[in-house]
């Protein structure tokens, strides 16, 4: 196994822009897809595109196989305990916004309190924000310190007998920081509040076992663990799932409908209603074992040689403000927001864009975590186990040039 | 010169740049001449929507042409800004609302530098026809 082969598998990766060798360093926005994906996706839709769960015939029980299967892959990369514990959605955001919904509506109360991290997410604030609003409860907020870093410590006193859930990224897609969720559910539990893990980011680069993080619910997106787009995931205990009402009415999540009362189907069919991303959602499974293929020894050490070398590069240029930096055991991806002192990050993602470089400039969906670090925005290059060592040269190079062509 | 004269003259410019990131600096040199803005100006009313970086804009009618002033906090764009000035300034809104603007594309401005809009130059150029539209 080595990085060309793996590269090989990537087809948009040899693509190029404006006549040069695109690197994409915008994995963190979304991770490009391996042919296996790509393959499973065009097979779905040319041999065997129908409803699933419905029908009797031939293609939809096909369909109906790859899509129940997946969920039983998914199950294990999880490290769930019940099958039905996985509910497919259209990505993290809608998983976020579920919880957030049906959570709500079976737990929270007026005067009730949500705890996020400052270093959230839009997508896992804003549903919060507006189901607090339509319920009078209120919402705290677990700081970050200068570093980036979670203040764990705080937490304890953040928490209070109204507190019914917090809600963090295991890995910010700001911050790149691996955020210590275990420890976290843990002092929540221990005061009788639940925890969703948003593992949009964690899921590409982390190992997850839901059990033994003992989270209550986990979300993430398909596009960026190399999945089709518009699919996803939510992981909830089957417990807190079943005290839940339903998310969206109609399809599949009935039990029996009549004009007097309707009765709901069990889990997980409960929470997928209307037809399914029967095409997309099955590409989960080539995307695990591209998961998977990536975590050998051989490839995690390439990619930590790889995070080692921008992370040194990068912390020993003056004019760069690193945003997320480790500090003791704690761990970082490959992932870096920075700001270049009197030099706009829009500037600065323009000049690498013509260079073949694509990041990604701006707010992140992080606005409260701009506000936190006084920036407008801020520069991004996220990096997938898939990027080489020389592109991350290629790219410290091009970021030089880029700088002092603007300063 | 005329305004189709002035527009011409950007395209020959122009296309004296092979490279993209020669066009750049160009660009940057435009946004590091521009005239200074006040900073009692860089108010929410003037602050041109739909920009990841922030562009001020204001202008006044004087002798029957409008005269332009913008800032802002990224170079490229600030540069972008400026040689819009330099094309629109001066011109009167008559003239500036027949113009179609397609000199931009002929320097290749609107297809590669605002793929996403993330400059805003779409939202520049709609500022300055409403404010030619509204003085005509």
């Amino acid at each position: 196994m080595n990085i060309e082969y793996i590269r090989s598998q990537f087809p948009q990766l040899s693509e190029k822009v404006y006549g040069k060798q695109l690197v994409y360093l915008d994995n963190a926005a979304t991770i490009q897809r391996p042919q296996s994906v790509i393959d499973k996706w065009v097979e779905l839709s040319s041999k065997m595109n129908s409803n699933l769960h419905r029908a009797v015939h031939k293609i939809a029980a096909d369909a109906t196989e790859e899509y129940e299967t997946t969920r039983d892959a998914v199950k294990e990369f999880l490290g769930a305990k019940h099958r039905e514990e996985i509910i497919f959605t259209s990505g993290a955001t809608a998983s976020l916004n579920l919880v957030a919904h049906c959570f709500s509506e079976a737990f929270v109360h007026e005067g009730d309190e949500i705890i996020i991290a400052e270093s959230e997410h839009h997508s896992d604030i804003v549903p919060w924000q507006m189901e607090c609003e339509k319920r009078g409860a209120t919402i705290k907020v677990l700081p970050v310190d200068e570093d980036g870093l979670l203040m764990v410590d705080k937490l304890p006193e953040i928490l209070s007998e109204r507190t019914k859930i917090l809600c963090v990224a295991q890995i910010s897609n700001v911050l790149g920081i691996v955020n210590p969720v275990k420890e976290i559910v843990s002092i929540c539990h221990s005061r009788g509040c639940y925890v969703l893990v948003d593992g949009a980011q964690g899921v590409v680069h982390e190992n997850v076992n839901v059990q033994d993080l003992d989270c209550d619910f986990y979300a993430f997106s398909g596009h960026k663990m190399y999945a089709a787009p518009g699919t996803g995931v939510l992981y909830g205990k089957k417990e807190l799932l079943e005290q839940m009402p339903p998310f969206l009415g109609g399809g599949e999540m009935i039990g029996t409908v009549t004009w007097k009362k309707t009765t709901y189907a069990p889990l997980p069919q409960k929470y997928e209603a209307g037809t399914q991303n029967m095409a997309g959602t099955p590409t989960l499974k080539p995307a695990i074992e591209m998961i998977k293929l990536l975590r050998s020894e051989e490839m995690l050490k390439y990619q930590n040689d790889v995070r080692d070398y921008l992370l040194r590069e990068l912390q020993n240029d003056p004019r760069i403000r690193l945003f997320g930096v480790p500090r003791g055991t704690v761990e970082k991806i490959a992932l870096f927001s920075f700001a270049v002192e009197g030099v706009h990050h829009e500037d600065l993602a323009l000049i690498l864009d013509k260079m073949g470089i694509a990041v990604r400039s701006g707010q992140m969906c992080a606005e409260p975590l701009m506000d936190r670090f006084g920036v407008t925005g801020m520069l991004r290059a996220s990096f997938a186990p898939y990027n080489t060592m020389e592109e991350a040269e290629y790219f410290i190079k091009s970021l030089h040039r880029a700088i002092n062509m603007l300063v | 010169m005329t305004l189709k004269e002035r527009q011409e003259e950007i395209i020959d410019e122009f296309s004296m740049y092979e490279e993209w990131l020669d066009k750049y600096e160009y660009l940057i040199e435009l946004g590091k001449n521009l005239e200074a803005f006040p900073q009692d100006k860089k108010t929410d009313d003037r602050l041109i929507k739909g920009c990841q970086s922030r562009v001020w804009l204001d202008y006044e009618l004087k002798d029957g042409a409008l005269y332009f002033t913008a800032d802002s906090d990224a170079i490229i764009t600030k540069g972008i800004i400026s040689l819009l000035i330099s094309v629109y300034s001066g011109r009167t809104p008559q003239e500036i609302a027949a113009d179609d603007f397609a000199f931009l594309n002929e320097i290749g401005l609107k297809e590669n530098l605002s793929p996403t809009r993330a400059n805003g130059l779409v939202s520049m150029i709609e500022t300055i026809k409403s404010a030619a539209v509204i003085n005509s």
